[in-house]
């Protein structure tokens, strides 16, 4: 099953290799869609459910090139592998925790996923690590005509694209941007960029989106509106102002950390770097504290314990579904916070034995 | 204190512009009720106001809340209510059913905008008569002039000059 295919590795936004990944962990796209004729899924009947998803599924296979894609019907796949999927931004929160006919498909390379019945009939994301919306678009754009080759959308002349919520309506796209602030953390500036964001009407979300807090050094930054504005003109805005000033901003913090407070940055790296590599027990919210400093310490040379690779490996494994399936079984939280700091330690001893 | 019309420079300015130009660039005149009148930015208003047709347009608009209330979609029969609870619409129906209803809130939702802009299927048949949108935008972008929306009338403007480029 391509669950156990993809589990031992990180997720394709987490490859830490695309453009800007200093600060640009991932960029992501989606389109929410529906197709005509039926209702939406607060108001389908279980039967429309399921023949909704047997239809699209029927499309996405055909367009689909056998082996490098899979369907999974979420009914079907267990608990913790949900869990996984979730992790790895391959479906929502809410699509695992649904009931009635769903499901996903996936690309090999888990840069595409198609949701089946989430809150939309369909909601097709690509994601690729770093800033690449332009080909993120391509992708998508792609794979949207050819699906619309064989469904009907439901469309509006006035409106465009129907969802079941109006604050999709339009060009039901989202774009979404990963961001790594440490430098604007530490020094309080992060602030400032959460109320430019709320002037230009964007949403500031943690690193597991819709619904998660933003805590922690990740920030998902996207757009609320979809409606009036063309996909391009959407893209654009992130492309030339809004990404680029953000990451401009924490450059600048991030200089002047290591020009007038070195010794303090340097503290945190090495405290961050000596909890991983010696803790007996962690928690999955102060693994991310340390492993976001370890990742800011790396890009500006200083340290050179640990490879970026062990970083961005990790920030996966050491996640609750991702770390039960390597162990094989449900863990309690206790058991849990020790299960991560064996992994981390192992992978640090690995690390430092082969520098 | 006050400011001072910049026409007659005597008169305190009662009568406050703001100018959007296409560039976005916002501009301010400030003259006092006559310079105003005589400037051509406004008509005399009159002296009074009858309190009951307020009053009555008040209960009107009550009245047509409770209507919408009573909105039902004939295809799914979502009620307006059920959609305010939920935040999710039952088909796409709605959309026309409740047109009334929602269109406040989309435009609010997406900053004025209440026409899509993007990408249409290849496969609808008849391709969206830009004209029929323009003829609505510019009879939409009159109106937040009038209501003094400035905002709105320079984001209907936008959409207007998009259209016209196509």
């Amino acid at each position: 099953m391509i669950i156990d295919d993809i589990a031992g590795h990180p997720g394709e936004w987490l490859r830490g290799n695309g453009p800007l990944c200093d600060i640009v962990i991932s960029s992501r796209i989606r389109l929410a869609r529906n197709v005509l004729g039926f209702p939406f899924l607060t108001r389908a009947s279980d039967a429309q459910k399921a023949e909704l998803a047997a239809t699209i599924r029927r499309h996405i296979d055909a367009e689909a090139t056998a082996g490098d894609w899979a369907y999974l019907e979420m009914a079907r796949v267990e608990e913790i592998d949900q869990q996984v999927l979730v992790e790895r931004h391959l479906i929502s929160r809410q699509h695992a925790d649904a009931r009635g006919s769903r499901g996903v498909s996936i690309s090999r390379d888990e840069s595409v996923s198609i949701m089946v019945n989430e809150e939309d009939h369909l909601r097709i994301q690509v994601l690729r690590s770093g800033l690449q919306l332009d080909e993120i678009w391509d992708d998508i754009n792609r794979i949207d005509d050819r699906l619309e080759e064989r469904l009907d959308y439901a469309f509006h002349p006035r409106y465009g694209y129907l969802t079941a919520c109006p604050t999709n309506v339009g060009t039901g796209i989202r774009v979404s941007v990963m961001l790594h602030l440490p430098a604007l953390k530490l020094t309080g500036e992060i602030e400032k960029v959460f109320r430019a964001a709320k002037d230009m009407r964007l949403a500031v979300r943690g690193l597991f989106g819709e619904g998660t807090e933003a805590t922690g050094d990740f920030f998902q930054i996207s757009n609320q509106v979809t409606l009036g504005r063309t996909e391009a003109e959407i893209i654009n805005d992130f492309k030339h102002q809004v990404i680029p000033r953000i990451i401009d901003f924490e450059n600048r913090a991030r200089k002047a950390l290591v020009q007038e407070r070195a010794n303090a940055l340097d503290d945190r790296i090495w405290r961050s770097y000596g909890a991983l590599r010696h803790a007996r027990t962690i928690s999955s919210e102060e693994t991310m504290l340390h492993l976001s400093h370890l990742r800011m310490g790396i890009h500006l040379g200083r340290i050179k314990l640990v490879d970026m690779k062990t970083v961005n490996d990790l920030f996966l494994l050491s996640q609750p579904g991702h770390l039960q399936r390597l162990y094989g079984a449900k863990l309690s939280g206790e058991q849990r916070s020790a299960a991560r700091a064996d992994l981390i330690r192992k992978h640090f001893e690995a690390c430092s034995s082969s520098a | 204190m006050h400011m001072p019309c910049q026409s007659c420079k005597k008169q305190p300015a009662t009568v406050h512009l703001t100018e959007i130009s296409p560039d976005g660039e916002k501009s301010e005149r400030h003259y006092c009720e006559k310079c105003a009148v005589d400037e051509g930015y406004a008509t005399k208003a009159p002296s009074t106001m009858p309190v009951n047709e307020i009053l009555s347009g008040l209960v009107i608009q009550k009245a047509a809340i409770q209507q919408l209330a009573d909105l039902a979609c004939p295809k799914c029969k979502l009620t307006f209510v059920e959609f305010r609870n939920a935040g999710l619409l039952g088909c796409p129906c709605d959309y026309d059913a409740f047109e009334k209803a929602l269109l406040p809130l989309i435009e609010r939702a997406h900053e004025g905008a209440s026409h899509h802009m993007g990408k249409v299927p290849r496969r609808i048949a008849t391709p969206r008569p830009v004209e029929t949108d323009l003829v609505r935008l510019r009879t939409e972008l009159n109106q937040a002039v009038t209501d003094e929306q400035y905002e709105k009338a320079a984001r209907i403007r936008d959409q207007i000059r998009i259209l016209e480029e196509r």
